[in-house]
């Protein structure tokens, strides 16, 4: 292949410009100027508003999408919901395939993928510039987005690539290029290979640079201001022993205490709620008022709308495809399970976990209020609410946590680590996936993508919070555009699935096998 | 009496006495010796993406070989011996899933090996016997 050393000397020569005997500080600056004019076009791009209006195209997109769903399979995300929860418990699982991926795991690994910083340092700027009222836009775009995650996830298992070594591979590069040639539309090759090249900007940037952005700003948040590339350099060696060194062991025991901290940061939650009970009506007033009227926020009723939607988006991924690549590698007889049991990715996800986040920030009172016009009170700059102590992103959860009981942050900085190293391993695999899809199965392809992955790492870490949470959305959303595309050409075929397991499960024909 | 007797089998020296002292009470009772080997596996615990892509390739090959490095050897040597057997081979908890085979074989006796763990690991994480006491549905012989 002739793209791969051509990629490979760009990466070089990108890496030799940052290797000068420049301050360290100065090398973070650097870093971040090349990426911002580089990736600049492409964000514009995708977050241009429609004309005459501050509204971007791509969140409608979304939101029209995960409607079309909802509407389409008549609130399956509500009626198939007790169906799930049993699917998940395993009383449908057939006791002779076990030690086969059971739903559960299947659920629990594409989880771990979604649930990390999203949910953390992504709530705090939607609520940070959207406010309260960002919350309520978030929770209605989570419970619309089950129904996307559902769609894509049945098509992910039904049209994967099953090898003969036993090994599955699938995803929408899958489904777009297999179904659309079932169903004889034109453009499923073209779509596939379009979605590929998204899937790995997304996993190089919400996947990757994203997470290791603020990895490293909750470290300096716990141990003092450092330069952001040492951060980057040590997260990029460890992910570099598990996705090229194949050291599992490393990821296993992530993967074991990645949801023992996502109770633990539920409960904790759940606890400064309860501490705070009296203000929990008011806060749901501020999220119910701001969603409305914005309560004097930059746009808005429609800049917390804005804000709610792309967290969202962001947090859970429904329509961006890449959950469709997790699932896919399960065996199940019928893909629609699948389907089922991803439709509570969105519902934890974002329902839960981000309403949480949202919660304690609004409730420990960091959003200042103007006292006269109980409206809220804007930084200098005029981009986001001023908050106690001018903290953003995760520094903002951190401080709302912290608030009430103090060592919280060090729990926090090390479950956001924990989160982010899960979050990079799975979008490796996704990334991985997508490169394989576009050029091809072998190892030493599979090498360049992975170092190119660590590479990314630190760029991540180096440049500043704007410039990489912009790349990181434009990326993911880009996915998306690509995937519903495809979702809506297919979404028929999911529907003869829907009905035909329904009638099956009815006359019982599909089996419970716990009671 | 005839019959069918579920014996735990893993390869270890433990099981073996237990094997052999099941075999001698199957041919005295002219019962059929069900070999069982349970292979743990929770489906609640958590696997990375490639694990669970490679899941199924190394479900394949476990199953292989134990069928063929377990199984094979101490089928040759019961039948040898003329003891009447079959074998059994699962995934899950393996207290659980020994009782299992029990109930659906519809054995009368069950036999297994006791590896004389330490008490505090047998506190801690619990021994296969030690479980089977609680919960075996049929006489459970303990061998030593």
């Amino acid at each position: 292949m002739s793209r791969l050393p051509i990629l490979l000397t760009l990466f070089v020569t990108m890496l030799g410009s940052l290797a000068g005997p420049a301050m360290a500080q100065s090398i973070d600056e650097k870093v971040n100027q090349i990426f911002a004019n580089s990736t600049g076009w492409f964000v514009s791009f995708i977050f241009s508003p429609f004309p005459g209006t501050s509204f971007p195209w791509i969140v409608a997109w979304l939101v029209v999408a995960a409607t079309v769903f909802t509407f389409y399979f008549m609130f399956i995300q509500f009626r198939a919901f007790p169906h799930s929860i049993a699917l998940v418990k395993g009383d449908y699982s057939d006791p002779d395939d076990a030690g086969e991926v059971s739903h559960f795991q299947a659920l629990a690994t594409a989880l771990s993928g979604t649930v990390g910083l999203g949910n953390i340092a992504g709530v705090a700027v939607a609520v940070g510039i959207g406010g309260p009222g960002a919350t309520f836009w978030m929770i209605l775009a989570g419970l619309m987005g089950m129904a996307s995650k559902f769609t894509e996830c049945t098509l992910g298992v039904k049209y994967r690539n099953e090898y003969a070594d036993g090994t599955v591979s699938g995803g929408p590069m899958y489904y777009l290029t297999k179904g659309f040639a079932e169903r004889s539309l034109p453009g499923g090759r073209f779509l596939a290979i379009l979605f590929s090249i998204f899937c790995i900007l997304g996993a190089l940037g919400g996947g990757n640079m994203f997470q290791a952005n603020q990895a490293h700003a909750q470290i300096t948040n716990v141990v003092g201001d450092y330069p952001g590339w040492i951060t980057g350099v040590i997260f990029a060696g460890i992910v570099f022993a598990v996705i090229v060194g194949g050291l599992q062991s490393i990821a296993k025991v992530t993967e074991k205490i990645v949801p023992i901290m996502g109770v633990l940061y539920v409960a904790t939650a759940l606890i400064i709620l309860l501490v705070n009970y009296d203000k929990i009506g008011w806060a749901f007033g501020q999220i119910f008022g701001g969603a409305f009227t914005g309560l004097g926020v930059a746009g808005g009723m429609v800049g917390a709308l804005i804000q709610g939607f792309k967290r969202a988006a962001f947090s859970n991924e429904a329509g961006v495809g890449s959950a469709a690549i997790a699932h896919s590698a399960v065996r199940t007889k019928e893909p629609i399970t699948e389907g089922f049991v991803s439709l509570l990715e969105p519902f934890i996800d974002t329902v839960v976990i981000c309403t949480m986040t949202a919660l304690v920030i609004i409730i420990t009172g960091q959003l200042m209020v103007n006292p006269d016009t109980g409206l809220y009170m804007l930084n200098e700059a005029g981009s986001a609410i001023a908050t106690v102590d001018g903290n953003s992103g995760v520094a903002l959860t951190s401080a709302a946590f912290s608030s009430t009981f103090g060592w919280f942050k060090y729990v926090l900085a090390i479950a956001v680590i924990l989160f982010a190293f899960s979050t990079m391993i799975s979008w490796s695999y996704y990334g991985l996936k997508a490169w394989t899809y576009l050029f091809g199965e072998g190892k030493s392809k599979e090498l360049v993508f992975k170092i190119i992955f660590c590479i990314f790492v630190v760029i991540g870490a180096a440049a500043s919070l704007g410039p990489v949470i912009d790349f990181s959305d434009a990326a993911i959303f880009a996915m998306a555009v690509v995937n519903i595309i495809g979702l809506y050409f297919l979404m028929p075929v999911v529907k003869r699935e829907l009905e035909s397991y329904l009638t099956r499960l009815k006359t019982g024909e599909i089996k419970r096998f716990k009671a | 009496m005839s019959g069918k007797f579920v014996v735990a089998y893993d390869g270890s020296p433990a099981s073996k006495r237990a094997l052999d002292f099941a075999a001698e009470r199957a041919v005295a009772n002219d019962a059929t010796l069900v070999v069982t080997h349970v292979l743990e596996w929770s489906p609640y615990s958590f696997l990375t993406p490639t694990e669970i892509e490679e899941r199924h390739k190394r479900r394949t090959d476990e199953l292989e070989r134990a069928e063929k490095a377990l199984m094979a050897p101490v089928v040759a040597e019961l039948s040898d011996k003329g003891v009447k057997n079959e074998t059994v081979i699962k995934y899950g908890h393996i207290a659980d899933t020994l009782c299992k085979v029990v109930k659906d074989t519809g054995a009368t006796q069950m036999f297994v090996g006791r590896d004389g763990q330490g008490a505090f690991s047998a506190r801690v994480f619990g021994s296969v016997a030690g479980s089977l006491v609680q919960i075996a549905p049929v006489p459970c012989t303990i061998v030593p």
